[in-house]
């Protein structure tokens, strides 16, 4: 089966690939790039343990045929940290206990990010409406909304 | 095995599709197929500029079969359908879902179809010049061909379109039921009302026993309680995880009521 080559940027770097015929995003990043931060948890779209971003806005990458990312922008959670500089998302989830089991964290961590860089002061109610499409079997969801919450109101200060 | 063709126009895909080919629009639907081994053969996909197109042209507005639900949340033209739009999916599946491929989701989805529904917008197939209405596309979506774009009249008042999704979760969930209506009014006294279902039926389904009680009516507490309780007349709600066929039937009237109050509010 004819496979495709699929040159993208991925965290902002250039990357080639090539995707097998109807493979979906999330396997094209895990298996074929290497990218492991994106999960898989339900293959259906309901879940969104897999959402990246693709040209800034995000999706569940399981659901994209890989093939369509050509010449486009991806974003992941790998690209969130600075070599050991994390993310200021990634510190307050720590400091607010906002993962248990973690499988959910990077689509999380990656639904969270974009709502801020469009939305540097969001409400409460903005916050949960942004993570609405990130299931979280463990924390109940209230400190995963106060982290994000958190990083929101230290830009506030500064 | 999954075979991928693309091709630059609408209409070359068009001739391109058959009994074994799918069109991938937003992929929502598709590649959850996809992902289950159940999708057809062959995905026909479209690369070309042009799908995405908004167009407003006089009362009425064109939304292009790549319009996805973000794109109908940004626009200020389609003011009237940010209610339904905002409650389909999540935020990813708002970016990615787009209004022409919610008139082929399966129960218990399509909730924008039931809102076109009692809009009576119209279907532009590829490669057509007329436009159908919604309903027929609805009444044989296997049969349908492939959406250049919807046309959509705007309501001359804001006030008469009214919409509701109604689940179990917020703020998103399955809809148990949602509803969609249309009550343009002439000299206070409704005309040409249109209501509309979404998880009632196999798909979108307009109640006949609402808009019967609503035609020619002022909308006051005695036309809104005829019309709940004419709500599900003839209609045959399914069961699903979701909800039961009789707790549909239920709570049906009710939500309409609640509905149309607000609506009489405004």
């Amino acid at each position: 089966m004819a496979k495709t080559p699929v040159t993208f940027t991925l965290n902002g770097q250039s990357k080639s690939a090539f995707a097998d015929p109807g493979q979906n995003l999330l396997d094209f990043l895990r298996r074929g790039v290497g990218d492991l931060t994106p999960k898989f948890g339900c293959g259906q779209g309901t879940c969104g343990a897999c959402t990246v971003t693709i040209d800034g806005e995000t999706r569940l990458s399981c659901l994209v045929l890989a093939e369509t990312v050509y010449g486009r922008e991806v974003g992941t959670a790998a690209g969130l940290a600075d070599g050991a500089a994390l993310d200021p998302l990634q510190t307050v989830f720590m400091e607010h206990f906002a993962a248990q089991c973690g499988y959910c964290t990077p689509g999380m961590l990656v639904s969270a990010r974009a709502l801020l860089d469009r939305n540097p002061r969001p409400s409460r109610e903005e916050v949960i409406e942004a993570i609405s499409g990130n299931l979280c079997r463990c924390t109940g969801y209230e400190p995963i909304i106060t982290a994000i919450l958190a990083v929101a109101e230290g830009r506030a200060r500064a | 095995m999954t075979v991928v063709e693309t091709y630059p126009t609408l209409d070359q895909a068009a001739r391109a599709m058959g009994g074994d080919a799918a069109f991938l629009g937003g992929g929502t639907l598709v590649m959850r197929a996809v992902n289950e081994g159940v999708a057809p053969a062959r995905l026909i996909r479209v690369t070309g500029p042009g799908l995405s197109e908004l167009r407003v042209s006089g009362d009425s507005v064109r939304i292009g079969a790549g319009v996805t639900m973000a794109d109908v949340l940004a626009s200020r033209d389609l003011e009237f359908l940010h209610p339904v739009a905002r409650v389909i999916g999540g935020p990813q599946v708002r970016n990615m879902a787009t209004v022409a491929g919610n008139l082929f989701a399966a129960h218990p989805f399509g909730d924008f179809a039931a809102a076109l529904l009692a809009l009576d917008a119209r279907v532009i197939g590829a490669g057509q010049g007329g436009a159908r209405p919604v309903a027929d596309v609805l009444r044989d979506r296997a049969r349908a061909g492939l959406v250049a774009a919807i046309e959509v009249p705007r309501p001359r008042d804001p006030k008469a379109f009214g919409f509701l999704k109604v689940s179990r979760v917020k703020p998103r969930g399955v809809s148990i039921l949602s509803i969609a209506a249309y009550l343009p009014r002439e000299g206070g006294r409704i005309r040409g009302a249109r209501v509309a279902f979404g998880a009632m039926g196999p798909v979108p389904l307009r109640s006949s026993g609402a808009e019967r009680a609503l035609e020619g009516q002022s909308l006051g507490a005695a036309a809104i309680d005829s019309a709940a309780s004419a709500a599900t007349e003839g209609l045959d709600p399914p069961t699903d995880e979701i909800a039961s066929a009789w707790y549909r039937k239920e709570v049906a009237g009710v939500h309409l009521k609640r509905l149309l109050t607000d609506m009489e509010r405004r």
